[in-house]
């Protein structure tokens, strides 16, 4: 029998690179899962010592003392007093301090290190201390600390092999006891005493942080450059993708016809190509747009510039009883709203958290993208409105705006009825500015796409499957007057829908791509796509058409447009119901959520038809 | 004087902090971001727009924001 692999979990405060050092010593070969109980996420990975003996690093989430203000905190103190159960303690600790910023990062040090756990302490970001005009001395530090102290630069790898050969011997000392506890002014105190001894020299340096925060904070300048980059973001989305969605296609429809002539015609074909590749194919296609968004959203997160956005908020947040604190939650919801409900965690105010997590679904994820782009691109026409900015663009901008405003609605409705509270608060740590890193960026896209792909090989998969199948029986007969869609299972269960959405102006077609988009709503489009190729038959151009433009053949742009409307607010993910579920933990608020926002998709494709059609459109 | 009012870029030390004004857990979060009795401060930007609300304050080597409420209960003192 082996022994157990040791345990080493990296902690310390926010904003001490904790994660940057994790990426750093573990690379991509990461292990994402969540703690026994809760829903915090578990971050761990493997590294190796000199002699090649493996060691599970555990990355816990940051925390600025054992006395815990959120639920993220409570998990970092109970693995580290070994509390959780069903989580083993950790054999040793690694304490990731900022040293630019000692003198608060040291009080959690010294409750961390009495704990009696053997411990190396990571001397973290030491060139930004530099750079800032601050010279320390690390051993003076370990003495005054008694134990190791290792400078690091997470970001550049430097540090890290020293960081290792210290950990190891660390790992034969067995735990002691813990010191008597101290009083909380105490520590301070002594942190204080300790962070102003280490220091050699300090010479006053230009202070980038400083100098950005006097631009990306001023009154008037702060709020146009934060529209201004949100703008950029959701151009980028549509003018970056335009070549890598355009590959894509192209191997897909090879892909297509590949299985056209080395397949007979019949059941397996059709399957193949009707359902699979048309189905999951329009769906993969909007990976790079996706990436796009998350790649803004990972940059503006690891810059710092995410907390500085939220402070340019609170002041609009507040006026519809929320704070800056949800501005990062609802941000991430772009992406997703499952990570987005997940970070209201951090929102210490009970009702302002709850009214967060039920106008999350309203910001436009990245799962609503493709159905845009598609109709979009169907029904828009690609000219430009001004020097660079062009007409489909705009109109993405419009949808994501609808969202948020009719977020904004719901959240001062939200907080005046069922969330009623006390007054908000805001009340936020701004860390110092710094480039991003290119590796941990590309680990994070890199888990994104991972994520996006294997919804597109299970979920998207298997319902396209399930669609395809409803779809293609029983067959119409030569004769009927019907199509394919019409005459099969999927098409009476749709017909029968129909009777609701036909006021709002959706076929029978749309009303039965509605159903699997429950699942995810990406789905519709992949719905759509196979419904369509169904009816295309054998007619090997009409099935190698693009979705669009078969769409922009069928559909009134007043459709279209309810479409649209429709997916603005509709809550179409059962991921996100069911996160929704565990965070509030009960149906209560979900079956709350799934009402209104059904209501709402309702009301709002039923105006947006009924004005379109009484244009004329 | 009192926090939302002391004059920008100008260094100041912490003399009293009425926890009782501030609500629940506010006062743990300002605590755990180093804000206590004694700690230098320096008052950086005040507001957004024509809005006054929020401020960001160095405390010691690092920058918080919070509300002018808040700030309005912390006591501070301008070098003689």
């Amino acid at each position: 029998m082996t022994e157990a692999m040791p345990l080493v979990a990296l902690v310390g405060n926010p904003n001490a690179g904790k994660s940057a050092l994790f990426n750093a010593l573990t690379g991509a070969r990461q292990k994402i899962a969540n703690y026994p109980g809760v829903t915090v996420e578990r971050k761990s990975g493997r590294i190796a010592l000199s002699d090649g003996r493996p060691v599970e690093l555990l990355d816990l989430p940051g925390a600025y003392s054992l006395s815990p203000d959120s639920l993220d905190e409570a998990v970092t103190r109970d693995v580290i007093l070994g509390n959780l159960e069903g989580h083993r303690r950790p054999d040793a600790l690694v304490i990731v301090v900022d040293a630019g910023n000692l003198d608060n990062h040291l009080r959690f040090t010294l409750e961390l290190i009495s704990l009696g756990l053997p411990v190396v302490v990571a001397l973290n970001m030491i060139d930004l201390a530099t750079r800032d005009g601050l010279e320390l001395d690390p051993a003076k530090l370990s003495a005054e600390l008694g134990v190791p102290v290792v400078p690091t630069v997470a970001v550049r790898k430097r540090g890290l092999d020293v960081l290792i050969e210290t950990l190891e011997p660390q790992l034969r000392v067995k735990p002691t006891a813990s010191l008597p506890f101290e009083e909380r002014k105490v520590l301070t105190a002594k942190a204080h005493r300790i962070a102003n001894s280490v220091i050699v020299s300090e010479t006053a340096t230009r202070q980038w942080t400083r100098t950005l925060d006097k631009v990306l904070l001023h009154p008037l300048a702060g709020p146009l450059i934060l529209f201004g980059l949100l703008f950029l973001m959701f151009q980028s989305v549509f003018a970056w993708s335009e070549a890598p969605i355009g590959w894509i296609e192209t191997a897909i429809a090879a892909l297509s016809d590949g299985v056209a002539s080395a397949l007979p015609g019949g059941f397996f074909r059709s399957l193949i190509i009707d359902g699979v590749l048309a189905g999951v194919g329009s769906v993969v296609v909007f990976l790079p747009q996706i990436l796009i968004l998350f790649l803004f959203i990972l940059i503006l997160e690891s810059t710092g510039y995410m907390t500085r956005a939220a402070f340019v908020m609170d002041r609009m947040m507040a006026s519809v009883g929320l704070s800056g604190h949800s501005f990062i939650p609802l941000l991430s919801s772009f992406a997703c709203a499952i990570p987005g409900i997940m970070a209201t965690r951090t929102i210490m105010d009970q009702k302002d958290r709850l009214t967060t997590i039920l106008i999350a679904p309203l910001m436009t994820c990245s799962a609503r993208l493709p159905v845009y782009t598609v109709i979009i691109g169907a029904f828009i026409p690609a000219r430009n409105i001004g020097p660079g900015i062009g007409l489909q663009g705009t109109v993405l901008f419009a949808l994501y705006i609808a969202g948020i405003v009719g977020a904004m609605v719901a959240a001062l409705f939200l907080r005046r009825t069922v969330a009623k509270g006390s007054n908000s608060s805001f009340l936020i740590e701004m860390p110092r500015y710094q480039l991003p890193l290119i590796r941990d960026i590309a680990i994070g896209l890199w888990q994104r796409a991972w994520v996006f792909l294997r919804r597109a090989g299970t979920i998207i998969f298997a319902s396209t499957i399930i669609l395809w199948v409803l779809l293609s029986f029983p067959k119409v007969p030569i004769d009927s007057e019907m199509t394919q869609s019409e005459y099969s299972v999927a098409g009476r269960i749709a017909s029968g829908l129909a009777v609701v959405t036909e006021p709002i102006g959706f076929n029978d077609k749309i009303a039965l791509a509605l159903i699997p988009a429950m699942a995810a709503r990406e789905v519709a489009v992949a719905a759509l796509a196979t419904a369509y190729s169904v009816d295309s038959g054998d007619d090997e151009n009409a099935t190698a058409m693009a979705l669009g433009d078969r769409l922009a053949g069928q559909w009134s742009l007043a459709t279209a447009l309810a479409f649209l409307a429709w997916f603005v607010f509709a809550p179409q993910c059962i991921s996100t119901i069911a996160v929704a579920k565990r965070e509030t933990n009960g149906w209560k608020w979900p079956m709350f959520m799934v009402g209104y926002l059904f209501t709402l998709a309702y009301v709002a494709a039923g105006i947006t038809y009924w004005t379109a059609t009484a244009f004329g459109l | 004087m009192q926090l939302d009012q002391l004059p920008l870029n100008k260094h100041a030390t912490v003399r009293a902090i009425d926890w009782a004004a501030m609500p629940d857990g506010e006062g743990h979060r300002l605590r755990s971001l180093g804000l206590e009795e004694g700690v230098g401060i320096e008052a950086l930007h005040k507001g957004i727009l024509l809005w006054k609300d929020p401020i960001a304050v160095r405390v010691g080597r690092m920058t918080i924001a919070l509300r002018r409420k808040v700030a309005a209960a912390i006591t501070c003192e301008l070098p003689a």
